[in-house]
C-alpha cells in the first residue's frame, strides 16, 4: 500500500484510466448492467467480485468495446470507448478504429483464447508484427524478454496443447503485454485452472501490480483481492453494491448482499 | 478407491508374482468368415466375366493407355481439374466470409450465388457458359475491351467458368462450416489484441478453419477430377474427349473407356495421398487423430504401444 501510493501519481490532477457513468447494457430483454459508476486511477489494482451472471465479465467486456454499451459514458484514458463525441452528438467509431483503441487495452481471459496453430513465441508475436507492424527483431527480443518474465523461457517453441492451463495462461499474460498496453484486464484468470496451478498465475499478476501497471481484474481470488488490490468492488444483479478498499470490504462488509456473498466463498 | 484395491494390499512391487497372463479363446466370427467367401467369390464371378469375353480385346488397353492423345488427355484433365479447383476455393473463400458479414447486401449476394449455382446442374452450367454468345455475341466492357464472344469462350474458358464457379457455390458451404467452427473466444482474443475484421479472420480463423476445410476439400478435388470429365461437352480435349475421338475411328470403345478409368484411377490415387499431407501440415498444434494412410502404415510397422502416448 505505501509503496503504491509514492508511485501513483497525483489524484486530484490526473485522468483515471478508467472512468464510467451510469454504464448500461441489455442482451434482449435481459438488463446485465444496471448503471456502473467507477473509475480506476492510473497505476491501481481494481478487483471485482461477485456471484456468476453479476455482470462483472460483460463490464470488463465493455471496457474495450468488445460489448457494446447501451447507455451512460465509458472513458479509457479520456477517449469515449467506441465513439467520438462531437459537440452533443455521439459518432460510432469506425471497426479500424475501435481496434486502434483496443491496441492501448490488453485483455486476459478465462479459457486463455491462445491461438492453438501457433507456437509460444508466435502467440505473442503476432500482435506486434500483424497490428503495429513493428520489425521482427525488435519484437522477437520483447516476446522472449516477456516469456521469461513469466517463467516460460524454455517453452517458446511448444504449442499451447503442450502447455499446462497455468502455463497457457501466462503465455497469455505475456501476449497482452506484447502490445505495450497501457490497462491490463483479467476475465476470471485462474477459474479455469486447477488449484495447484492458481499460484504461477496470481505470482505473474502480482508481479505486474507491483510494477505499476493499471488492472481490472475480475476473479473469485479474495486472497489476492486482499493483498494486491487498491479497491474491491462487489457486484450483484448488475449493480455495485458496494466497493472500497479491499481490506474494509472483506473484513467488514457493510451491506447484507456482500456479507451473504463473502460467507459463501471465504 | 477400487484402484488401489486391484494393484493389491502389498504395493511393493518386486513382492506380487507375475500376474497370468489372459489365454482366452477368441470368439468366433462365423459371420465374417462365410461373407468373406462369399465377397471373394463374387468378385472372381465378375472378373472372369470381363477376361473371358470374347468382345474385349485386353491386349489393347496397355498401348491405348499410353497413346498421345491419351497422355494430352490426362493432362488436359489435370489442368483443369485444378485451374477449376483454384477457382472454387477463392470464390468459395470469398463467398463464406461475404455469407457470415453482417452487411446484409453483400451476405444476399452470396447466398444468392450459393442458390443458383448450386440449384442448376453443372451439365447445363456448362453449356450455358459455352453458347453464351447466343444471348451476347461480343463481350464488352464500354470504353474498355470489345471481342467476339466465341472467340473468348474457348473451350477451356467455358470448362473453367462452368465448373469453377459450380465448385465455388459447394466450397462456399464447406468455407463457412469451417469458419463457425471456430470457438468465438479465438476473436474475441484476436480483437482484444486490436487486430480488425480481415486480419483477424486472415491470420487467426482462417488458419484453424483449414483443419475442417480440407478433408471435405480433398474430397471435392477428387470429385473435380471425375466431373471434369462433363467439360467434353464443350469439346475440351481432356481425358474422355481425348477417348471420344479415338473411338470415333476404331473399334476399341470398352477398351478406351477401361484405359481412360484407369487413369483416372492413378490420379485420384495420387491426389488422396497429397491429400494425407496437407492434412498433416494444418492439424499442427492439436492432437491429431490419426490419418487413413498413417493407420495403415501403422499397421505395416506397428510400434512399440506407448511409444507415442505423449
Amino acid at each position: 500500500m505505501m509503496s503504491r501510493d509514492m508511485t501513483s501519481p497525483d489524484m486530484t490532477g490526473a485522468e483515471p484510466t478508467v472512468r464510467a457513468e451510469q454504464v448500461r447494457k441489455s442482451f434482449g430483454r435481459l438488463e446485465v448492467l444496471k448503471g456502473i459508476d467507477l473509475q480506476v486511477e492510473q497505476g491501481d489494482v481494481m478487483c471485482v467480485i461477485g456471484p456468476s451472471g453479476s455482470g462483472k465479465s460483460t463490464f470488463l467486456r465493455c471496457i474495450n468495446h468488445l460489448e457494446k454499451i447501451d447507455a451512460g459514458r465509458l472513458w479509457v484514458n479520456g477517449h469515449l470507448v467506441g465513439y467520438r463525441q462531437k459537440g452533443d452528438k455521439i459518432y460510432e467509431l469506425r471497426a479500424k478504429e475501435v481496434a486502434a483503441q483496443r491496441r492501448e487495452i490488453g485483455m486476459v481471459f478465462q479459457r486463455f483464447n491462445l491461438f492453438p496453430h501457433m507456437t509460444t513465441l508466435e502467440n505473442v508475436m503476432e500482435a506486434p508484427l500483424k497490428v503495429r507492424r513493428e520489425p521482427k527483431a525488435t519484437v522477437r527480443e520483447r516476446a522472449l524478454t516477456l516469456l521469461d518474465r513469466v517463467g516460460l523461457a524454455d517453452k517458446v517453441d511448444t504449442y499451447p496443447a503442450q502447455l499446462s492451463g497455468g502455463q497457457q495462461q501466462r503465455v497469455a499474460i505475456a501476449r497482452a503485454l506484447a502490445m505495450q498496453p497501457k490497462l491490463m484486464l483479467f476475465d476470471e484468470p485462474t477459474s479455469a485452472l486447477d488449484p495447484e496451478l492458481v499460484g504461477e498465475v496470481l505470482d505473474v499478476m502480482r508481479q505486474l501490480a507491483l510494477d505499476g501497471m493499471t488492472m481490472v481484474v475480475v476473479t473469485h481470488e479474495m486472497g489476492f483481492a486482499r493483498e494486491v488490490g487498491d479497491s474491491l468492488v462487489f457486484m450483484d444483479d448488475g449493480a455495485i453494491v458496494e466497493q472500497g478498499s479491499p481490506r474494509d470490504v472483506l473484513s467488514s462488509p457493510r451491506h447484507s448482499r456482500t456479507r451473504e456473498f463473502l460467507s459463501k466463498v471465504l | 478407491m477400487t484402484d488401489t484395491a486391484s494393484r493389491g494390499p502389498t504395493g511393493g512391487p518386486s513382492a506380487v508374482p507375475e500376474p497370468e497372463a489372459v489365454k482366452a479363446i477368441p470368439v468366433r466370427n462365423y459371420g465374417r468368415w462365410v461373407a468373406a467367401v462369399l465377397a471373394v467369390g463374387l468378385f472372381a464371378v465378375v472378373v472372369t466375366a470381363f477376361g473371358r469375353s470374347d468382345q474385349i480385346t485386353w491386349e489393347a488397353v496397355p498401348s491405348l493407355l499410353t497413346r498421345d492423345t491419351i497422355l494430352l488427355g490426362a493432362g488436359y484433365t489435370l489442368l483443369i481439374s485444378v485451374t477449376a479447383m483454384v477457382l472454387g476455393i477463392v470464390l468459395g473463400v470469398v463467398a463464406a466470409v461475404m455469407r457470415l458479414s453482417p452487411n446484409p447486401v453483400t451476405s444476399s449476394i452470396a447466398a444468392f450465388y450459393v442458390w443458383f449455382f448450386r440449384g442448376t446442374p453443372v451439365l447445363v452450367q456448362l453449356l450455358l457458359w459455352y453458347n453464351l454468345s447466343l444471348a451476347f455475341p461480343t463481350l464488352t466492357i464500354p470504353g474498355i475491351y470489345s471481342a467476339d464472344m466465341n472467340a473468348v469462350m474457348t473451350p477451356f474458358v467455358a470448362a473453367l467458368l462452368g465448373l469453377g464457379i459450380n465448385e465455388g457455390a459447394y466450397m462456399a458451404e464447406i468455407v463457412r462450416a469451417g469458419i463457425l467452427s471456430i470457438d468465438p473466444g479465438q476473436v474475441d482474443a484476436a480483437n482484444a489484441l486490436g487486430m480488425d475484421g480481415r486480419l483477424t479472420m486472415r491470420r487467426i480463423v482462417l488458419p484453424q478453419a483449414m483443419r475442417v476445410i480440407i478433408p471435405p476439400t480433398g474430397n471435392e478435388y477428387i470429385n473435380m477430377l471425375k466431373t471434369s470429365s462433363l467439360a467434353s461437352v464443350v469439346q475440351f480435349p481432356e481425358l474422355l474427349k481425348a477417348h471420344d475421338n479415338i473411338a470415333a475411328g476404331s473399334l476399341a470403345v470398352f477398351e478406351g473407356l477401361m484405359a481412360i478409368s484407369i487413369w483416372y484411377l492413378v490420379l485420384t490415387t495420387v491426389f488422396s495421398i497429397g491429400q494425407h499431407f496437407l492434412e498433416r501440415r494444418f492439424a499442427r498444434g492439436t492432437d491429431r487423430r490419426r490419418t487413413l494412410i498413417e493407420r495403415l502404415l501403422a499397421n505395416i510397422a506397428p510400434k512399440r504401444v506407448g511409444a507415442q502416448t505423449r
